[in-house]
Protein backbone atom coordinates (compact mmCIF):
# COMPACT_ATOMS: atom_id res chain seq x y z
CA UNK A 1 0.00 0.00 0.00
CA UNK A 2 2.59 2.50 0.84
CA UNK A 3 4.84 1.62 -1.86
CA UNK A 4 1.76 1.90 -4.20
CA UNK A 5 1.36 5.43 -2.85
CA UNK A 6 4.88 6.39 -3.19
CA UNK A 7 5.16 5.56 -6.53
CA UNK A 8 2.49 8.16 -7.65
CA UNK A 9 3.46 11.11 -8.71
CA UNK A 10 3.66 14.34 -6.40
CA UNK A 11 1.42 16.35 -7.92
CA UNK A 12 -1.53 13.22 -7.74
CA UNK A 13 -0.41 12.81 -4.18
CA UNK A 14 -1.19 16.36 -3.30
CA UNK A 15 -4.87 16.27 -5.27
CA UNK A 16 -5.89 12.81 -2.92
CA UNK A 17 -4.61 14.29 -0.32
CA UNK A 18 -6.42 17.70 -0.70
CA UNK A 19 -9.84 15.64 -1.99
CA UNK A 20 -9.45 13.81 1.56
CA UNK A 21 -10.04 17.13 3.68
CA UNK A 22 -12.44 18.73 1.32
CA UNK A 23 -14.87 15.69 0.84
CA UNK A 24 -15.39 15.08 4.69
CA UNK A 25 -15.29 18.99 5.24
CA UNK A 26 -18.03 19.62 3.09
CA UNK A 27 -19.90 16.70 3.96
CA UNK A 28 -19.54 18.40 7.73
CA UNK A 29 -20.90 21.52 6.48
CA UNK A 30 -24.25 19.64 4.54
CA UNK A 31 -24.94 18.12 8.02
CA UNK A 32 -23.84 20.87 10.07
CA UNK A 33 -27.17 23.17 8.30
CA UNK A 34 -29.16 20.05 9.18
CA UNK A 35 -27.63 20.18 12.68
CA UNK A 36 -28.39 23.55 13.10
CA UNK A 37 -31.69 23.01 12.37
CA UNK A 38 -32.84 20.34 14.31
CA UNK A 39 -30.76 21.64 17.74
CA UNK A 40 -31.91 25.52 17.58
CA UNK A 41 -35.67 23.45 16.82
CA UNK A 42 -35.09 21.51 19.95
CA UNK A 43 -34.02 24.32 22.15
CA UNK A 44 -37.28 26.18 20.57
CA UNK A 45 -39.53 23.19 21.45
CA UNK A 46 -40.29 22.35 18.14
CA UNK A 47 -39.58 19.22 15.66
CA UNK A 48 -37.31 20.75 13.04
CA UNK A 49 -36.87 19.38 9.38
CA UNK A 50 -38.19 15.69 9.39
CA UNK A 51 -40.11 15.21 5.99
CA UNK A 52 -36.33 13.87 4.18
CA UNK A 53 -35.51 10.50 4.92
CA UNK A 54 -35.83 8.87 8.46
CA UNK A 55 -36.27 12.00 10.77
CA UNK A 56 -34.69 14.57 8.03
CA UNK A 57 -31.31 12.84 7.59
CA UNK A 58 -31.35 13.43 3.87
CA UNK A 59 -32.62 17.33 4.22
CA UNK A 60 -29.27 18.65 3.53
CA UNK A 61 -29.72 16.64 -0.15
CA UNK A 62 -32.82 17.58 -0.75
CA UNK A 63 -31.74 21.12 0.04
CA UNK A 64 -28.90 20.68 -2.24
CA UNK A 65 -31.34 19.62 -5.45
CA UNK A 66 -33.00 22.23 -4.61
CA UNK A 67 -30.69 25.15 -5.17
CA UNK A 68 -28.77 23.29 -7.83
CA UNK A 69 -31.47 23.36 -10.05
CA UNK A 70 -33.06 26.59 -9.17
CA UNK A 71 -32.30 29.19 -11.86
CA UNK A 72 -29.57 31.69 -11.24
CA UNK A 73 -30.30 35.41 -11.67
CA UNK A 74 -28.47 38.31 -12.93
CA UNK A 75 -29.93 41.62 -11.64
CA UNK A 76 -30.32 44.07 -15.04
CA UNK A 77 -27.58 46.79 -13.65
CA UNK A 78 -25.49 44.45 -11.91
CA UNK A 79 -21.60 44.59 -12.39
CA UNK A 80 -21.81 41.19 -14.27
CA UNK A 81 -18.29 39.65 -13.59
CA UNK A 82 -18.28 41.02 -10.30
CA UNK A 83 -21.42 39.61 -9.26
CA UNK A 84 -20.49 35.83 -10.78
CA UNK A 85 -16.90 36.31 -9.04
CA UNK A 86 -17.99 37.03 -5.47
CA UNK A 87 -19.24 33.89 -4.34
CA UNK A 88 -15.98 32.11 -5.54
CA UNK A 89 -13.95 35.32 -3.64
CA UNK A 90 -16.08 34.19 -0.76
CA UNK A 91 -15.36 30.11 -0.95
CA UNK A 92 -11.82 29.67 -2.15
CA UNK A 93 -10.22 31.50 1.10
CA UNK A 94 -12.67 29.39 3.16
CA UNK A 95 -11.16 26.53 1.59
CA UNK A 96 -7.75 27.30 1.01
CA UNK A 97 -7.43 27.27 4.79
CA UNK A 98 -7.55 23.99 6.01
CA UNK A 99 -4.23 23.68 4.11
CA UNK A 100 -2.19 24.24 7.28
CA UNK A 101 -4.45 22.72 9.46
CA UNK A 102 -2.89 20.23 11.39
CA UNK A 103 -5.22 17.09 11.87
CA UNK A 104 -2.98 15.19 14.16
CA UNK A 105 0.25 14.69 14.90
CA UNK A 106 1.85 15.28 11.81
CA UNK A 107 -1.13 15.29 10.10
CA UNK A 108 -1.01 17.88 7.62
CA UNK A 109 -0.89 18.86 3.81
CA UNK A 110 1.46 21.85 4.46
CA UNK A 111 3.74 21.74 7.18
CA UNK A 112 4.93 25.43 7.03
CA UNK A 113 6.65 27.57 9.51
CA UNK A 114 4.19 30.45 9.54
CA UNK A 115 0.86 28.34 9.64
CA UNK A 116 -0.95 30.59 12.02
CA UNK A 117 -0.21 34.28 10.04
CA UNK A 118 -1.23 32.06 6.81
CA UNK A 119 -5.03 31.13 8.59
CA UNK A 120 -5.14 34.59 9.45
CA UNK A 121 -4.57 36.36 6.14
CA UNK A 122 -6.99 34.10 4.49
CA UNK A 123 -9.35 34.63 6.86
CA UNK A 124 -9.25 38.66 6.25
CA UNK A 125 -9.75 37.45 2.41
CA UNK A 126 -12.99 36.10 2.82
CA UNK A 127 -14.78 39.91 3.44
CA UNK A 128 -13.92 40.63 -0.34
CA UNK A 129 -16.63 38.32 -0.99
CA UNK A 130 -18.80 40.16 0.59
CA UNK A 131 -18.14 43.45 0.22
CA UNK A 132 -17.92 42.56 -4.11
CA UNK A 133 -21.30 40.72 -3.21
CA UNK A 134 -23.02 44.20 -1.90
CA UNK A 135 -22.03 46.38 -4.48
CA UNK A 136 -21.97 44.61 -7.55
CA UNK A 137 -25.88 43.63 -6.92
CA UNK A 138 -26.35 46.91 -7.36
CA UNK A 139 -29.04 47.23 -4.76
CA UNK A 140 -29.19 49.16 -1.37
CA UNK A 141 -29.86 46.32 0.96
CA UNK A 142 -27.19 44.56 -0.79
CA UNK A 143 -24.41 47.33 -0.06
CA UNK A 144 -25.47 48.57 3.69
CA UNK A 145 -25.06 44.55 4.43
CA UNK A 146 -21.85 44.59 2.77
CA UNK A 147 -20.74 48.20 4.77
CA UNK A 148 -21.94 46.50 8.18
CA UNK A 149 -20.29 42.83 7.18
CA UNK A 150 -16.64 45.21 6.13
CA UNK A 151 -16.63 47.54 8.55
CA UNK A 152 -17.72 44.85 11.90
CA UNK A 153 -14.68 41.89 9.82
CA UNK A 154 -12.21 44.71 10.10
CA UNK A 155 -12.87 45.67 13.81
CA UNK A 156 -13.16 42.17 14.80
CA UNK A 157 -10.16 40.99 12.86
CA UNK A 158 -7.56 43.34 14.97
CA UNK A 159 -8.85 41.86 18.56
CA UNK A 160 -9.02 38.14 16.88
CA UNK A 161 -4.97 38.72 15.77
CA UNK A 162 -3.68 40.40 19.13
CA UNK A 163 -5.64 36.78 20.47
CA UNK A 164 -3.56 34.94 18.65
CA UNK A 165 -0.53 37.07 19.47
CA UNK A 166 -1.14 35.79 22.87
CA UNK A 167 -1.28 32.06 21.44
CA UNK A 168 1.69 32.48 19.46
CA UNK A 169 3.59 33.99 22.82
CA UNK A 170 2.94 31.67 24.91
CA UNK A 171 3.50 28.75 22.33
CA UNK A 172 7.01 30.22 21.08
CA UNK A 173 5.77 29.30 17.64
CA UNK A 174 3.57 30.38 14.73
CA UNK A 175 3.53 26.76 13.61
CA UNK A 176 0.02 25.35 14.04
CA UNK A 177 1.80 21.20 15.43
CA UNK A 178 4.20 23.58 17.38
CA UNK A 179 1.74 25.50 19.13
CA UNK A 180 -0.21 22.05 19.96
CA UNK A 181 2.79 20.52 21.18
CA UNK A 182 3.25 23.29 22.85
CA UNK A 183 -0.13 22.62 25.16
CA UNK A 184 1.33 18.93 25.96
CA UNK A 185 0.55 17.36 29.84
CA UNK A 186 -3.88 17.45 30.22
CA UNK A 187 -6.43 19.49 31.00
CA UNK A 188 -4.87 22.16 32.95
CA UNK A 189 -1.76 23.02 30.75
CA UNK A 190 -3.88 24.06 27.89
CA UNK A 191 -3.73 27.00 26.86
CA UNK A 192 -7.49 28.08 27.68
CA UNK A 193 -6.54 28.22 31.58
CA UNK A 194 -3.60 30.55 30.96
CA UNK A 195 -5.14 32.48 28.29
CA UNK A 196 -8.54 32.58 29.53
CA UNK A 197 -9.40 36.30 28.53
CA UNK A 198 -7.43 35.70 25.17
CA UNK A 199 -10.03 32.82 24.68
CA UNK A 200 -13.35 34.44 25.35
CA UNK A 201 -12.01 37.17 23.08
CA UNK A 202 -10.96 34.66 20.68
CA UNK A 203 -14.03 32.79 20.35
CA UNK A 204 -16.79 36.11 20.65
CA UNK A 205 -14.73 37.29 17.82
CA UNK A 206 -14.57 34.27 15.87
CA UNK A 207 -18.36 34.36 15.83
CA UNK A 208 -18.30 37.63 14.60
CA UNK A 209 -15.93 37.79 11.86
CA UNK A 210 -18.36 34.53 10.26
CA UNK A 211 -21.26 36.52 10.55
CA UNK A 212 -23.03 34.76 13.02
CA UNK A 213 -25.30 35.32 15.55
CA UNK A 214 -25.77 37.75 17.47
CA UNK A 215 -23.25 39.80 15.29
CA UNK A 216 -25.03 39.24 12.18
CA UNK A 217 -26.11 42.54 11.28
CA UNK A 218 -24.35 42.01 7.98
CA UNK A 219 -27.93 40.35 7.14
CA UNK A 220 -30.22 41.48 9.68
CA UNK A 221 -33.36 40.01 8.33
CA UNK A 222 -35.84 42.69 10.00
CA UNK A 223 -33.91 45.55 8.76
CA UNK A 224 -32.37 44.89 5.16
CA UNK A 225 -33.85 41.74 3.95
CA UNK A 226 -30.95 39.54 3.69
CA UNK A 227 -27.91 41.52 3.77
CA UNK A 228 -25.19 41.25 0.80
CA UNK A 229 -26.61 38.19 -0.49
CA UNK A 230 -29.94 39.21 -1.07
CA UNK A 231 -29.84 39.25 -4.72
CA UNK A 232 -28.30 36.03 -5.42
CA UNK A 233 -30.03 32.83 -5.79
CA UNK A 234 -29.85 29.80 -6.66
CA UNK A 235 -26.39 27.67 -6.57
CA UNK A 236 -25.17 31.50 -6.14
CA UNK A 237 -26.40 31.86 -2.65
CA UNK A 238 -25.87 28.29 -1.33
CA UNK A 239 -22.00 28.92 -2.12
CA UNK A 240 -22.14 32.02 0.39
CA UNK A 241 -24.14 29.58 2.80
CA UNK A 242 -21.16 26.68 2.17
CA UNK A 243 -18.35 29.45 3.10
CA UNK A 244 -20.18 30.76 6.09
CA UNK A 245 -20.62 27.14 7.38
CA UNK A 246 -17.04 26.14 6.43
CA UNK A 247 -15.64 29.67 8.54
CA UNK A 248 -17.82 28.62 11.49
CA UNK A 249 -16.21 24.81 11.24
CA UNK A 250 -12.84 26.41 11.26
CA UNK A 251 -13.21 28.94 14.21
CA UNK A 252 -13.99 25.68 16.12
CA UNK A 253 -11.58 23.91 15.05
CA UNK A 254 -8.80 26.39 15.84
CA UNK A 255 -10.14 27.65 18.69
CA UNK A 256 -10.37 23.56 19.68
CA UNK A 257 -6.37 23.66 18.26
CA UNK A 258 -5.16 27.07 19.74
CA UNK A 259 -6.70 26.82 22.92
CA UNK A 260 -7.92 23.09 23.94
CA UNK A 261 -4.75 21.34 23.10
CA UNK A 262 -6.19 19.76 19.37
CA UNK A 263 -5.65 16.02 19.22
CA UNK A 264 -4.03 15.85 23.16
CA UNK A 265 -6.23 14.10 25.35
CA UNK A 266 -7.22 15.44 28.40
CA UNK A 267 -6.22 13.27 30.51
CA UNK A 268 -2.44 13.05 31.66
CA UNK A 269 0.01 11.15 29.04
CA UNK A 270 1.20 8.39 31.63
CA UNK A 271 -2.73 7.42 32.29
CA UNK A 272 -3.52 7.42 28.94
CA UNK A 273 -0.33 6.13 27.06
CA UNK A 274 -1.14 3.29 24.82
CA UNK A 275 -4.62 2.97 26.03
CA UNK A 276 -7.04 2.67 23.07
CA UNK A 277 -9.47 5.97 22.34
CA UNK A 278 -8.08 7.67 25.41
CA UNK A 279 -4.58 8.13 23.99
CA UNK A 280 -4.14 11.62 22.00
CA UNK A 281 -5.44 11.04 18.25
CA UNK A 282 -7.72 12.50 15.78
CA UNK A 283 -10.92 12.08 17.67
CA UNK A 284 -10.14 13.91 20.38
CA UNK A 285 -9.49 17.21 17.70
CA UNK A 286 -12.95 15.93 16.50
CA UNK A 287 -14.93 15.87 19.50
CA UNK A 288 -13.72 19.32 20.68
CA UNK A 289 -14.41 20.86 17.57
CA UNK A 290 -18.03 19.58 17.22
CA UNK A 291 -18.14 21.12 21.19
CA UNK A 292 -17.55 24.61 19.85
CA UNK A 293 -19.81 23.87 16.42
CA UNK A 294 -22.38 23.28 19.02
CA UNK A 295 -21.61 26.69 20.96
CA UNK A 296 -22.12 28.64 17.82
CA UNK A 297 -25.74 27.02 17.19
CA UNK A 298 -26.28 27.66 20.95
CA UNK A 299 -25.14 30.89 20.89
CA UNK A 300 -27.92 31.49 18.21
CA UNK A 301 -30.69 30.09 19.61
CA UNK A 302 -29.99 32.22 23.08
CA UNK A 303 -28.70 35.57 22.48
CA UNK A 304 -30.81 38.15 20.11
CA UNK A 305 -28.73 40.33 18.01
CA UNK A 306 -26.67 43.13 18.94
CA UNK A 307 -27.27 46.87 17.63
CA UNK A 308 -24.41 48.15 15.64
CA UNK A 309 -23.39 50.84 17.80
CA UNK A 310 -22.80 48.14 20.58
CA UNK A 311 -20.70 45.47 17.76
CA UNK A 312 -18.17 48.57 17.45
CA UNK A 313 -17.88 49.78 21.05
CA UNK A 314 -17.42 45.95 21.99
CA UNK A 315 -14.81 45.49 19.64
CA UNK A 316 -12.89 48.35 19.54
CA UNK A 317 -13.09 50.15 23.07
CA UNK A 318 -13.48 46.45 25.01
CA UNK A 319 -11.54 43.80 23.04
CA UNK A 320 -8.62 45.48 22.10
CA UNK A 321 -8.08 46.34 25.32
CA UNK A 322 -7.93 42.96 26.99
CA UNK A 323 -6.29 41.73 24.59
CA UNK A 324 -3.11 44.06 24.58
CA UNK A 325 -3.32 44.10 28.40
CA UNK A 326 -3.30 40.05 28.17
CA UNK A 327 -0.75 40.07 25.79
CA UNK A 328 1.77 41.61 28.53
CA UNK A 329 0.93 39.31 31.02
CA UNK A 330 1.35 36.33 28.73
CA UNK A 331 4.64 37.87 28.01
CA UNK A 332 5.71 38.38 31.62
CA UNK A 333 4.83 34.94 32.52
CA UNK A 334 6.84 33.29 29.99
CA UNK A 335 9.76 35.38 30.34
CA UNK A 336 9.76 34.85 34.23
CA UNK A 337 9.14 31.51 33.83
CA UNK A 338 5.51 31.14 35.51
CA UNK A 339 5.23 27.77 37.24
CA UNK A 340 2.99 25.12 36.10
CA UNK A 341 3.08 26.32 32.19
CA UNK A 342 6.26 27.75 31.27
CA UNK A 343 8.42 26.32 33.67
CA UNK A 344 10.65 24.24 31.79
CA UNK B 1 14.68 26.04 -11.70
CA UNK B 2 12.21 26.07 -14.58
CA UNK B 3 8.93 26.04 -13.38
CA UNK B 4 10.44 28.60 -10.51
CA UNK B 5 11.00 30.98 -13.55
CA UNK B 6 8.05 30.50 -15.15
CA UNK B 7 6.14 31.36 -11.86
CA UNK B 8 8.63 34.58 -11.93
CA UNK B 9 6.92 35.79 -14.95
CA UNK B 10 3.31 34.76 -14.56
CA UNK B 11 3.21 37.04 -11.78
CA UNK B 12 5.46 40.05 -12.61
CA UNK B 13 3.34 39.59 -16.05
CA UNK B 14 0.20 40.20 -13.56
CA UNK B 15 1.22 42.58 -11.33
CA UNK B 16 2.43 44.90 -14.44
CA UNK B 17 -1.44 44.06 -15.95
CA UNK B 18 -3.04 45.04 -12.28
CA UNK B 19 -0.82 47.96 -11.66
CA UNK B 20 -1.68 49.40 -15.60
CA UNK B 21 -5.58 48.44 -15.05
CA UNK B 22 -5.57 50.32 -11.92
CA UNK B 23 -4.82 53.86 -13.72
CA UNK B 24 -6.56 53.27 -16.46
CA UNK B 25 -9.85 51.14 -15.39
CA UNK B 26 -12.53 54.13 -15.70
CA UNK B 27 -14.27 52.60 -12.53
CA UNK B 28 -12.66 53.34 -9.30
CA UNK B 29 -13.91 50.48 -7.84
CA UNK B 30 -12.52 48.39 -10.35
CA UNK B 31 -9.66 50.13 -9.83
CA UNK B 32 -9.03 49.50 -6.48
CA UNK B 33 -9.99 45.55 -6.81
CA UNK B 34 -6.74 45.71 -9.55
CA UNK B 35 -4.23 47.19 -6.72
CA UNK B 36 -5.49 44.46 -4.67
CA UNK B 37 -4.77 41.78 -7.49
CA UNK B 38 -0.99 44.05 -7.93
CA UNK B 39 -0.68 43.26 -4.54
CA UNK B 40 -1.72 39.94 -3.93
CA UNK B 41 0.78 38.79 -7.01
CA UNK B 42 3.61 40.62 -5.38
CA UNK B 43 2.73 38.93 -2.66
CA UNK B 44 3.36 35.75 -4.33
CA UNK B 45 6.84 37.02 -5.72
CA UNK B 46 7.88 37.39 -2.34
CA UNK B 47 7.13 34.21 -1.47
CA UNK B 48 9.12 33.45 -4.43
CA UNK B 49 12.17 34.94 -2.99
CA UNK B 50 11.83 32.92 0.25
CA UNK B 51 10.43 35.92 2.25
CA UNK B 52 7.30 34.37 3.28
CA UNK B 53 6.67 36.38 6.25
CA UNK B 54 7.05 39.38 4.19
CA UNK B 55 4.80 38.05 1.47
CA UNK B 56 1.58 36.66 4.45
CA UNK B 57 2.61 40.09 5.92
CA UNK B 58 1.58 42.31 3.09
CA UNK B 59 -1.69 39.88 2.39
CA UNK B 60 -2.84 40.25 5.96
CA UNK B 61 -2.15 44.55 6.33
CA UNK B 62 -2.60 45.71 3.05
CA UNK B 63 -4.87 43.42 1.42
CA UNK B 64 -7.01 42.31 4.46
CA UNK B 65 -7.23 45.86 6.07
CA UNK B 66 -6.07 48.61 4.76
CA UNK B 67 -7.52 47.69 1.10
CA UNK B 68 -10.96 46.52 2.88
CA UNK B 69 -11.11 50.33 3.86
CA UNK B 70 -10.30 52.08 0.45
CA UNK B 71 -12.88 49.69 -0.72
CA UNK B 72 -15.41 50.54 1.91
CA UNK B 73 -14.95 54.53 1.25
CA UNK B 74 -14.45 54.17 -2.69
CA UNK B 75 -17.65 52.40 -2.83
CA UNK B 76 -19.43 55.13 -0.72
CA UNK B 77 -18.01 58.28 -2.57
CA UNK B 78 -19.81 59.41 -5.88
CA UNK B 79 -16.52 59.63 -8.13
CA UNK B 80 -17.29 61.78 -10.99
CA UNK B 81 -14.61 59.94 -13.58
CA UNK B 82 -15.31 62.69 -16.32
CA UNK B 83 -14.17 65.70 -13.73
CA UNK B 84 -11.13 63.80 -13.19
CA UNK B 85 -10.01 62.95 -16.69
CA UNK B 86 -10.76 66.47 -17.64
CA UNK B 87 -7.70 67.80 -17.51
CA UNK B 88 -5.26 64.91 -19.25
CA UNK B 89 -4.12 66.48 -22.10
CA UNK B 90 -2.83 69.77 -20.31
CA UNK B 91 -0.91 67.69 -17.69
CA UNK B 92 0.74 65.24 -19.82
CA UNK B 93 3.68 66.76 -21.18
CA UNK B 94 4.50 67.60 -17.60
CA UNK B 95 3.49 63.87 -16.70
CA UNK B 96 5.33 62.29 -18.84
CA UNK B 97 8.39 64.41 -17.84
CA UNK B 98 8.36 63.62 -14.22
CA UNK B 99 7.13 59.73 -15.67
CA UNK B 100 10.61 60.06 -17.83
CA UNK B 101 12.68 61.48 -15.05
CA UNK B 102 11.62 58.81 -12.88
CA UNK B 103 12.72 56.30 -14.76
CA UNK B 104 15.99 57.36 -15.46
CA UNK B 105 16.06 57.66 -11.66
CA UNK B 106 15.28 53.80 -11.14
CA UNK B 107 17.32 52.93 -14.22
CA UNK B 108 20.54 54.60 -12.37
CA UNK B 109 20.24 52.59 -9.12
CA UNK B 110 18.56 49.48 -10.54
CA UNK B 111 20.02 49.36 -13.98
CA UNK B 112 22.30 46.50 -15.50
CA UNK B 113 25.67 48.34 -13.82
CA UNK B 114 24.98 48.54 -10.46
CA UNK B 115 22.10 45.15 -10.22
CA UNK B 116 23.01 42.54 -12.32
CA UNK B 117 23.96 39.25 -11.02
CA UNK B 118 27.96 40.26 -11.18
CA UNK B 119 27.38 42.67 -8.92
CA UNK B 120 24.34 40.84 -6.39
CA UNK B 121 25.48 36.91 -7.03
CA UNK B 122 22.09 35.26 -6.62
CA UNK B 123 21.84 34.21 -2.95
CA UNK B 124 21.91 30.27 -2.16
CA UNK B 125 18.31 29.18 -1.38
CA UNK B 126 17.91 28.57 2.33
CA UNK B 127 16.85 25.41 3.62
CA UNK B 128 13.49 24.81 3.97
CA UNK B 129 14.25 24.71 8.16
CA UNK B 130 15.05 27.95 7.74
CA UNK B 131 12.26 30.14 10.34
CA UNK B 132 11.73 33.04 8.24
CA UNK B 133 9.51 35.25 11.44
CA UNK B 134 12.36 33.87 13.71
CA UNK B 135 15.37 35.34 11.16
CA UNK B 136 13.49 38.88 10.64
CA UNK B 137 12.32 39.33 14.43
CA UNK B 138 15.99 38.72 15.54
CA UNK B 139 16.99 41.42 13.11
CA UNK B 140 14.78 44.23 13.66
CA UNK B 141 14.93 43.78 17.59
CA UNK B 142 18.59 43.46 17.66
CA UNK B 143 20.60 45.05 14.49
CA UNK B 144 18.08 47.31 13.80
CA UNK B 145 16.13 48.09 17.00
CA UNK B 146 16.73 51.71 17.15
CA UNK B 147 15.26 52.11 13.40
CA UNK B 148 11.59 50.28 14.40
CA UNK B 149 11.70 51.95 17.89
CA UNK B 150 10.96 55.24 16.05
CA UNK B 151 9.10 54.29 13.38
CA UNK B 152 6.88 53.10 16.17
CA UNK B 153 6.78 56.01 17.93
CA UNK B 154 6.36 58.08 14.58
CA UNK B 155 2.96 55.81 14.19
CA UNK B 156 1.62 56.16 17.34
CA UNK B 157 1.39 59.87 17.02
CA UNK B 158 0.32 59.78 13.81
CA UNK B 159 -2.22 57.11 15.24
CA UNK B 160 -3.15 59.94 18.29
CA UNK B 161 -3.56 62.85 15.75
CA UNK B 162 -5.38 61.21 13.33
CA UNK B 163 -8.24 59.83 16.50
CA UNK B 164 -7.93 63.51 18.02
CA UNK B 165 -8.95 64.75 14.47
CA UNK B 166 -12.17 63.33 14.09
CA UNK B 167 -13.23 64.21 17.71
CA UNK B 168 -15.34 66.91 16.99
CA UNK B 169 -18.04 66.96 19.65
CA UNK B 170 -20.92 68.52 17.54
CA UNK B 171 -23.68 69.97 20.15
CA UNK B 172 -26.38 68.04 18.69
CA UNK B 173 -24.47 64.44 18.83
CA UNK B 174 -26.80 62.25 20.73
CA UNK B 175 -24.58 59.33 21.94
CA UNK B 176 -25.20 56.80 24.87
CA UNK B 177 -22.91 56.14 27.73
CA UNK B 178 -23.32 51.83 28.43
CA UNK B 179 -22.17 52.61 31.88
CA UNK B 180 -24.97 54.57 32.95
CA UNK B 181 -27.01 52.06 30.78
CA UNK B 182 -25.83 49.23 32.63
CA UNK B 183 -26.08 50.59 36.06
CA UNK B 184 -30.50 51.22 35.78
CA UNK B 185 -32.20 49.53 38.08
CA UNK B 186 -35.59 47.65 37.73
CA UNK B 187 -37.89 50.76 39.90
CA UNK B 188 -37.29 54.35 39.85
CA UNK B 189 -34.80 54.32 37.16
CA UNK B 190 -36.84 52.74 34.56
CA UNK B 191 -40.13 54.37 35.08
CA UNK B 192 -41.62 57.20 36.89
CA UNK B 193 -45.09 57.77 38.19
CA UNK B 194 -46.17 61.22 38.49
CA UNK B 195 -49.38 62.20 40.61
CA UNK B 196 -51.38 64.82 38.74
CA UNK B 197 -54.74 65.93 38.42
CA UNK B 198 -57.37 64.44 36.09
CA UNK B 199 -57.47 65.87 32.66
CA UNK B 200 -59.99 68.83 32.37
CA UNK B 201 -62.67 67.67 29.78
CA UNK B 202 -62.29 68.70 26.30
CA UNK B 203 -64.85 71.68 25.14
CA UNK B 204 -67.16 71.06 22.14
CA UNK B 205 -66.26 72.19 19.03
CA UNK B 206 -69.67 73.34 17.15
CA UNK B 207 -69.78 70.85 13.94
CA UNK B 208 -69.79 73.86 11.28
CA UNK B 209 -66.44 74.79 12.64
CA UNK B 210 -65.53 71.56 12.82
CA UNK B 211 -65.84 70.76 9.24
CA UNK B 212 -64.41 73.93 7.75
CA UNK B 213 -61.20 72.81 9.54
CA UNK B 214 -61.65 69.28 8.20
CA UNK B 215 -60.78 70.78 4.28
Amino acid sequence: MTELWNALPLVIQILLKITAILLPLLGLVAYYTLAERKVIGYMQVRIGPNRVGWRGVLQPIADAVKLVMKEIIIPTKADKTLFLMAPMLAIAPAMAVWAVFPFDEGLVLADINAGLLYILALSSLGVYGIIIAGWASNSRYALLGAMRSAAQMVAYEIAMGFALVGVLVAAGSLNLGAIVAAQQGGLFSWFWLPLLPLFGVYLISGVAETNRAPFDVAEGESEIVAGFHVEYSGMGFAVFFLAEYANMILISALTALLFFGGWLSPLPQVWVDGVFLLDDGFHWLLLKTLFFMYLLLWLRATFPRYRYDQIMRLGWKVFIPITIVWILVVALAVVYKLPPWWSV
Amino acid sequence: MGFEKFLFYLFALITLWAAGMVVSRRNPVHAVLFLVLAFVSSAALWILMEAEFLGIVLILVYVGAVMVLFLFVVMMLDVDIAALRAGFIDYLPLGLLIAGIMAIEIFLIVGPANFGLHAFPAPAPAGTDLNNTRELGLLLYTVYVYPVEIASVILLVAIIAAIRLTLRRRPDNKYVDPARQVRVKKGPDRIRLVKMASETPVPVVAPALEKESDE
